[in-house]
């Protein structure tokens, strides 16, 4: 039995929608799962009722709306309930579809780093140009630190600047990253379990003990991680922002 | 499915046909053949989940949690005033009794004030009758015992008369035994 812990991140065709120059564009798995991910917010959002005393569903729903607002209000104050929509969006995305693809035999979105940098870039350029259209040229005191020396200037704002610009990088190498390593991860060690039953027999599935526990382990660290990211991707989102509402700071 | 994709893609074959057969050692992540799928999917469904989320789920679940905070908010106000109308009925009872309690004792001490007066009065009366009764008694038992002294007089100035007729055989000057009479009276 061969352990392939890459082959559930392929990227399968399911049909074509159209072409864009040379280029193929289908719809995927990864586009199923998008869909699924759409789909389940939805009726999470939409299904649940407006009962004065809520149900389970209306109650998840209010706690992630709860939940989202409070993060923006408190990273972003409350100029930045603009963008509620956006960040709950984002938040809700990853979310769920970290978590659907937490479930065995799916495929995970955000373990396609396509996917979050075009996320990431979507932040970015929603920062730049929101910061740039409401504060103009005083957007640009981002990379003026209060208080620094003049003779350190340039280089703290040569730095400023630089990771200014690398923060899409980081924003979505750490979400990929993340999924990536952990559905790696958990492969890896659920094969073992497999391995070690199919090659040693009765003496096999007894070693196999260890692997399996660290599995369930994993996977509850796994469930952490992939609302745990999703939080960090939204926050970091509400940072930036923050930065576009109130450069002076 | 992935047959007829595979027919209809033949000019950019190379890349997908690879991820389909096992990925054959490339690193799916990094197949820059399935970045334009993604991307494409990517915006078709972050953009229909954006429009959903800003005009039906957040306005419906945003709403529900303030008409609750105002449900909440309006009961909350409701039970302040209730309670302040409680209060202020408690207050104008309270009010009602102290001044009652005060008009019973008013109404009490005017009352006894009254009562006194009235028996002083009857009482005041009562004592001018009785010395003008005494004085009266007084005043017949002066006259009578002057009527009785009068009275006695007579009588001894008769016995007075009787006797020296008696002694003497004369009989004598009426006016001489009154003067006799009186002078051994005042003696």
């Amino acid at each position: 039995m061969k352990i392939d812990p890459i082959h559930q991140f392929n990227i399968e065709p399911l049909f074509t929608i159209g072409h864009i120059g040379n280029q193929t564009i289908a719809f995927t798995n990864s586009s199923l799962y998008m869909l699924v991910a759409v789909a389940i917010i939805s009726i999470l959002m939409l299904a649940s009722g407006t009962q004065l005393v809520p149900g389970r569903l209306q109650s998840v729903a209010e706690i992630s709306y709860e939940f989202v607002a409070s993060t923006i209000r408190s990273t972003a104050g409350a100029e930045g309930m603009k963008f509620f929509p956006l960040i709950f969006s984002l938040f809700m995305f990853i979310c769920v579809s970290n978590l659907v693809g937490i479930v065995p035999y799916t495929f995970t979105i955000s373990s396609h780093l396509i996917v979050t940098a075009g996320l990431a870039l979507l932040v970015f350029f929603t920062v730049l140009i929101y910061g740039v259209a409401k504060n103009g040229v005083k957007f640009f005191k981002i990379f003026v630190p209060h208080g620094v020396p003049g003779y350190v200037l340039p280089l703290v704002m040569f730095i400023e600047v630089l990771s200014f610009f690398l923060r899409p990088v980081s924003h979505s190498i750490r979400l990929f990253a993340n999924m990536l390593a952990g559905h790696i991860a958990l492969k890896v060690f659920a094969g073992f379990v497999a391995m070690l039953g199919f090659s040693l027999g009765a003496l096999g599935w007894v070693g196999g003990v260890l692997p399996l526990a660290l599995t369930i382990a994993l996977y509850a660290l796994e469930i952490l991680v992939a609302f745990l990211q999703a939080y960090v991707f939204a926050i970091l989102t509400c940072i930036y922002l923050n930065d576009a509402i109130h450069p002076g700071h | 499915m992935a047959e007829s994709h595979g027919g209809a893609k033949s000019p950019a074959a190379g890349a997908h046909t690879e991820a389909e057969g096992g990925h054959g050692g490339g690193f799916p992540p990094f197949e820059s053949s399935t970045f334009a799928s993604q991307l494409v999917s990517l915006a078709i469904f972050f953009v229909l989940l954006y429009v959903i989320v800003s005009k039906l789920a957040l306005p419906k679940v945003g709403g529900a949690i303030e008409a609750r905070q105002n449900k909440i908010e309006g009961d909350l106000a409701e039970a302040q005033t209730l309670k302040d109308q409680s209060e202020a009925a408690l207050k104008a009872y309270e009010g009602e009794l102290a001044s009652a309690r005060a008009r019973a004792q008013a109404i009490g001490n005017e009352s006894r004030d009254k009562a006194n007066a009235q028996a002083e009065a009857e009482r005041k009366a009562l004592e001018e009758q009785l010395a003008a009764k005494l004085a009266e008694a007084e005043k017949t038992i002066a006259s009578t015992r002057t009527a009785a002294m009068s009275n006695v007089r007579g009588i001894a100035a008769d016995a007075a008369g009787t006797i020296v007729q008696q002694l003497t055989g004369a009989v004598p000057d009426a006016a001489s035994v009154n003067a006799a009479v009186d002078a051994s009276l005042k003696g």
